[in-house]
């Protein structure tokens, strides 16, 4: 293994047991999961039950749709977080400089520590909720065990997508001097357009469409179909495809933002 | 070939304020205003001035992290801001108001960590943390989360985490900051250690004078981003126009003592202050109170360094 490989996964490692510490927030993370999901599976359940079939997925897809985006959010962090707080107190408190002069690469430290991240919510804030589902509303689970690995998949990339969306938030404070401002508007922006509240096939027309190709979608609506085994075939490489063209793209623009910030902190002192 | 060279360096900082409710106005801060000095490897210089005087700006740099509006700079032969990254490898720094730590996990990831970042190969990296954690006594701390750390106990942690690597140079931007006397003696004893057994080179900003008097047999003083004094501590004397103290004890009250090369300071009762010339003789002085006035008794002060020093700060033309 490269030393470089060597170094991003004692990151990751490091990353991931530093959330297991977090104890207390975790517990109360998954309480409120899988309490939400109980109160929009039954929202899900009425509105199935007067409009069968809405959006092509039936009950109990629909039921199951609210269990695995409940799994996802914390992983995906739909709201921010994870990363975007350290750097944001970085900011704060200045230590950003000191940053810099480690010889590693920025980017790959936060992605680094942010996969580990992930990597623990997944288990941890995960599971609950959907073993909740599955028991109490009889969540439909893939058929087919290739399904697994494949959701998984898309989950990483979702992950990726996710954190090339937070880190340009992050790297705006090395203009705005805050972040605060750009977080707030991108969570509203996450919560809808990700289809952690609705399904966006459920979206009227023209909202629907741009919805289907904004990054958000990459979040939950794209996993979340691929584990109701909707999107098979073609369907399913068109979605992990999506997911990775937006991976790509935003990586890239933040590498590119990271340059220019960094260029900015150098020549004109922050 | 010395270890960092700095010939003309330059650094300016445009500020954008607002004056009045609309207008914005561009100045100009000179920071680090034609800086010119060498330092030679194994070397501990001070580096000392008043606040805003630029040795942030200097350190910052020597790191790569800023680069001079102009002239040259060079550390270990390369230019900082082109490479900053390869000279990383073999500089370390220490901001003690700032940290590298990583703050939810124990001490001993954050070393685990800096040995993945400047692959430090094992044995060295098992030495050299042996040799941290005994110096600075931080076996007993590797386990604790670094949020739990006390702030002199922080900055022993990232002082080893600076040293891991075996760098050339050690940067220190008021390394003793917020610590307390016996936490401050033991970084002391550790960067004394470290420079003249390791061999290490050290540049030390500080506040402190006594951080310099015990570690540095060199002193620059800076002000206004130029260089005001850059010699040994004794130097500082002669240069800095001290004056040493006379304090008499007189029979009784009397108006202020007038002879020649002294002048009186201060007057309380029967006691007078009257200061001369570091470099005169006191013998004269002595002399002529004695003849003329009726003395009890009499003791000579040195000049303390803060006072030198604080003398020279405001000496410097402001602008
Ligand atoms: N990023 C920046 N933007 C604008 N001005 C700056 C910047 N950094 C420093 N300055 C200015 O440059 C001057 C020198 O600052 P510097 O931090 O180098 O001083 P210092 O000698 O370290 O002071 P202190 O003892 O207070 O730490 C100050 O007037 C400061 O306001
Ligand atoms: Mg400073």
């Amino acid at each position: 293994m490269g030393s470089s490989a060597r170094l991003y996964l004692a990151i990751a490692r490091g990353s991931f047991r530093r959330y297991s510490t977090y104890r207390a927030a975790t517990l109360a993370g998954v309480f409120t999961n899988t309490v939400f999901g109980f109160i929009l599976a039954y929202t899900f359940l009425a509105l199935w039950r007067a409009r069968p079939g809405l959006g092509g997925y039936d009950t109990s897809q629909a039921v199951t749709y609210i269990w695995v985006s409940q799994s996802l959010l914390i992983t995906v962090a739909v709201w921010g977080g994870g990363f975007q707080d350290d750097v944001q107190e970085r900011f704060r408190t200045g230590d950003i400089a000191v940053d810099l002069y480690r010889p590693v690469d920025f980017l790959g430290w936060w992605l680094a520590a942010d996969l580990g991240r992930a990597g623990f919510q997944l288990l941890a804030r995960g599971l609950a909720p959907i073993t909740a589902g599955a028991i109490a509303f009889h969540a439909r689970m893939p058929h087919s065990p290739l399904t697994w690995p494949v959701f998984l998949l898309s989950v990483l990339l979702a992950v990726l997508v996710s954190f090339g969306l937070r880190y340009l938030v992050s790297l705006s404070g090395f203009w705005l001097h805050d972040s605060d401002g750009v977080r707030a508007v991108m969570l509203v922006v996450a919560m809808f357009f990700s289809g952690m509240l609705l399904p966006l096939g459920l979206f009227p027309d023209g909202l629907r469409q741009a919805a289907q190709v904004l990054p958000w979608a990459a979040l939950i609506q794209v996993p979340t179909d691929i584990f109701l085994e909707r999107s098979t075939g073609s369907a399913l490489l068109a979605g992990l495809g999506f997911q990775l063209a937006w991976a790509v793209v935003l990586l890239a623009l933040g590498r590119a933002a990271q340059l220019l910030a960094t260029r900015k902190v150098v020549v004109q002192g922050g | 070939m010395a270890l960092i060279e700095l010939e003309d360096v330059a650094r300016t900082f445009t500020i954008r304020a607002k004056v009045g409710r609309l207008r914005r106005e561009r100045r100009e801060v000179r920071a680090v205003d034609g800086l010119s000095f060498t330092v030679e490897a194994g070397e501990c210089v001070g580096y000392i001035g008043p606040n805003g005087a630029g040795k942030s700006t200097t350190i910052k740099m020597l790191t790569g992290i800023l680069v001079p509006s102009a002239g040259r700079l060079r550390v270990a032969g390369v230019d900082p801001a082109r490479e900053r990254t390869r000279l990383a490898r073999r500089i370390g720094v220490v901001f003690g108001q700032r940290t590298t730590l990583w703050w939810d996990l124990p001490l001993r990831d954050s070393y685990d960590l800096a040995r993945r970042i400047y692959r430090i190969p094992d044995a060295r990296y098992r030495a050299n943390l042996d040799r941290c954690v005994e110096l600075l006594e931080l076996g007993p701390l590797l386990d604790t989360p670094v949020r739990q750390l006390s702030l002199g106990q922080r900055m022993r942690g990232d002082l080893a985490a600076a040293l891991l690597h075996d760098p050339q140079v050690l940067y220190l931007d008021e390394p003793t900051i917020g610590l307390d006397v016996v936490s401050k003696v033991r970084v002391r004893e550790f960067l004394r250690e470290i420079n003249t057994v390791a061999g290490t080179t050290v540049l030390l900003t500080t506040h402190d004078l006594t951080d310099i008097e015990q570690l540095c047999g060199r002193v620059m003083v800076i002000d206004h981003g130029r260089m005001v004094y850059d010699g040994g501590l004794d130097g500082l004397h002669a240069t800095g126009r001290s004056e040493r103290t006379l304090v008499v004890d007189l029979a009784g009250p009397s108006a202020p003592i007038e002879v020649p090369g002294a002048r009186v300071v201060k007057v309380d009762g029967a006691r007078q202050w009257l200061a001369f010339p570091a470099e005169d003789s006191a013998a004269p002085i002595v002399a002529a109170v004695a003849a003329g006035y009726p003395l009890l008794d009499l003791s000579v002060r040195e000049p303390a360094i803060e006072d030198v020093i604080a003398r020279m700060y405001a000496k410097v033309p402001i602008g």
